[in-house]
């Protein structure tokens, strides 16, 4: 692996990790916290919105989040060739 | 002996049959086929084993009694305990994984090529990991105390002799197989109450959605959602609105739920389960499977929180609030009630001597007119612990005896599941990262043995004499642990991965620094070592730092830690070209070598 690839592959995993962070922090911080009282308008079955974020939803996404990740660096290492075999 | 008592020793006595069975069957086939060096964990039996370890009392028997009573404020717990999975599979687990060493404190050592840091991580693992035991030892205390009827003081005692022979046994066995058959116990005695409990007050079987569902009483359809009346009722009673009620300021929210989540990425015994998993792909995806089944727990916990909350509540309030019949005849109490009064967390003292049981928020000034006009002197509540609320849930929601049994089995295995996992990584780093590590490099296998024993010993006796005088419930001294490792450990395990330029100084100067910040907050207003009485320069909560609480500063002290690292680095010499080597290695999947051998690296 040349070092140009390997810097490659460290941004695309950096890029990654931005994303996914980010949505982290909007279900979790955002819906969950800051927004809280402006979602809890809206209500999700029984639930009002924010409350729901905070006490549920924000666990779901977290869930979605770190699969998506494995699943995303696995193709990227196959593309790049430094997965296990 | 009751029908209940008998329930409870031979559950209780069955399932610690059951871990003591596969502890030897996992033994004995250990050196054949499940550990051949280098096969490893499979992802999805090492994040059931993750789990287990992970959910402690903390999460069993606290949680949704904070749940109960802070209401929406709670919200912390179950965003910081599960969001902190996220930062753990994409920032710390593939990379440490393919470090390959045993312990953290070895990563440390070796990356900051220093024995320095590598003896400052080994102090804030034990500051971090005895608090945390000691938020076990409550638990266990309640647990044992409701179980033989005892005081709390007396079921702690017990308790501590129990860990102890758990965990030195739990140590010389493979523990993966013992943890998974915890796990199943622990998650069917919580959720088997919940659907019923579910099922009864809104006809939805599944807890998740019953707490937004219709409430529905005695078969009766009421029209509005269980979180409507609970939000009803407790106002009804000068209590803060359930789904709104907050824990301190949005500011303290934030803090608190980012100490959690940074925490829960640096604690070290639950970093040591993703070394053992066969290669960097799976150490990213156990981290996802780990979180699915701690899910459970967490998604569910809402629901049994605001369902014991309601039932209490409609315990104690048996008619209309100010009505002359309206309280519960004290001589009426449950038998659940009773019972929890022996262990002096649950006390009733009948302030305006009517003989019914008040229970309000005599806090409320606004309230206080209104209950006045009613008679009332005062809440006659004067001791609910919120750590008896899951233990006593099914018993207050009168569900059969053989579920109470399950509960408190549950919450056992949970306590002592996670407490041998602690237990655990304190010795080894005594043992194996001081003392063989650095101050005897030529000790023998048996010697380091001995140390490890004498060592969990002696962390046992600690904790459960904090225990004695814990600096709040369960959970909320977990949260201080949480941020005693996420101003320690956390910044320095990124930082060497993603800062190529991180060098030995900044890491120790930043643990130092996180750790001392918060650590001397906490002590501030909680005692020094929690010892009521100890707080210094007036350590009340009229005084805290922008009114964030002691149990969220670590989030402060992880942005302390942070900075101090990267402004000393940067002001002192780069790390030698092999550790920027190192780092640049550490990146890339390929090479991981086989996973060393679980029960070596938590026997060592």
């Amino acid at each position: 692996m040349t070092p140009e690839n390997r810097a490659d592959y460290w941004t695309a995993n950096l890029k990654l990790l931005a994303i996914l962070l980010v949505i982290w922090f909007i279900v979790s911080f955002g819906f969950g916290i800051l927004l809280a009282p402006a979602l809890n308008a809206v209500s999700l079955g029984g639930y009002p919105l924010g409350f729901w974020f905070a006490q549920q939803g924000s666990i779901y996404v977290f869930m979605v989040l770190i699969f998506v990740y494995a699943n995303r660096m696995n193709k990227l290492d196959k593309q790049f060739g430094v997965d296990e075999q | 002996m009751d029908n209940l008592s008998i329930w409870t020793y031979a559950v209780v006595g069955a399932t610690f049959a059951l871990y003591i069975g596969i502890a030897i069957w996992a033994r004995a086939a250990s050196t054949s086929e499940f550990y051949v060096a280098g096969k490893g964990i499979h992802p999805v039996a090492n994040g059931m084993a993750t789990a287990a370890d992970w959910m402690s009392a903390a999460s069993f028997i606290s949680m949704a009694g904070m749940i109960a009573f802070n209401g929406y404020g709670a919200s912390v717990f179950l965003m910081g305990w599960t969001g902190g999975y996220v930062l753990l599979a994409l920032l710390l687990a593939p990379y440490l994984r393919k470090f390959g060493k045993f312990t953290v404190p070895e990563f440390i050592g070796d990356r900051y090529y220093s024995q320095a840091a590598r003896i400052v991580a080994v102090v804030c693992l034990i500051l971090a990991s005895v608090t945390y035991v000691i938020g076990q030892m409550k638990g266990i205390g309640v647990a044992f105390s409701r179980f033989l009827e005892t005081s709390y003081d007396m079921g702690l005692y017990i308790g501590m002799g129990i860990v102890f022979v758990y965990a030195v046994l739990g140590g010389m066995k493979g523990i993966t197989y013992t943890q998974i058959a915890q796990y199943c116990v622990l998650i069917i005695a919580y959720t088997i109450p919940a659907i019923f409990i579910s099922l009864n007050l809104t006809g939805n079987p599944l807890p998740q959605l019953g707490l937004g569902s219709e409430y529905v009483r005695d078969g009766v359809a009421s029209g509005i959602s269980l979180l409507a009346k609970l939000d009803q009722v407790v106002t009804e009673l000068g209590f803060k609105e359930y789904t709104t009620q907050t824990m301190g300021s949005t500011l303290n929210m934030f803090a608190y739920t980012l100490s959690l989540m940074i925490g829960t990425a640096g604690l070290p015994h639950v970093i040591i389960r993703f070394f053992t998993v066969p290669k960097v792909a799976d150490a990213r995806i156990s981290a996802g499977w780990a979180l699915v089944f701690i899910a459970i727990l967490y998604t569910t916990a809402p629901a049994v929180g605001a369902m014991a909350r309601l039932n209490l509540m409609d315990t104690i309030q048996v008619g209309p609030v100010g009505s002359e019949t309206g309280n519960l005849l004290y001589e009426d109490r449950p038998d659940w009630f009773k019972k929890w009064e022996t262990t002096g967390l649950l006390e009733f003292e009948d302030l305006n001597e009517d003989g019914r049981i008040q229970y309000y928020n005599d806090k409320n000034a606004d309230f206080a007119d209104t209950a006045k006009d009613y008679g009332w002197e005062g809440n006659e509540m004067v001791t609910v612990d919120i750590d008896i609320m899951v233990l006593a849930n099914p018993e207050i929601a009168g569900l059969p005896n053989w579920v109470i049994a399950l509960v408190v089995a549950g919450g056992l295995a949970a306590a002592l599941s996670t407490a041998a996992g602690l237990l655990l990584a304190i010795s080894s780093a005594i043992s194996h990262d001081l003392l063989k590590g650095v101050f005897k490099p030529d000790i023998s296998e048996k010697a380091e043995l001995n140390a490890s024993r004498v060592a969990m010993a002696g962390a046992i006796v600690v904790a459960g004499l904090l225990g004695l005088n814990p600096p709040g419930f369960a959970a909320a001294t977990v949260a201080i642990a949480f941020g005693l490792a996420a101003s320690s450990i956390f910044p320095a395990l990124m930082l060497g991965i993603f800062d190529k330029r991180m060098n030995n100084t900044g890491a120790i100067w930043g643990m130092v620094a996180g750790i001392t910040v918060t650590m001397l907050y906490v002590f501030q207003h909680e005692g020094i070592l929690f010892i009521p009485g100890t707080e210094f320069m007036m350590g009340m909560k009229e005084n805290w730092f922008f009114g964030i609480s002691p149990n969220a500063f670590g989030a402060v002290g992880a942005i302390v830690n942070f900075a101090v690292a990267l402004i000393v680095s940067r002001l002192t010499v780069a790390p030698p070209e092999h550790i920027q080597t190192l780092v640049e290695d550490v990146r890339v999947p390929r090479g991981a070598g086989a996973a060393p051998h679980i029960s070596a690296a938590l026997d060592h």
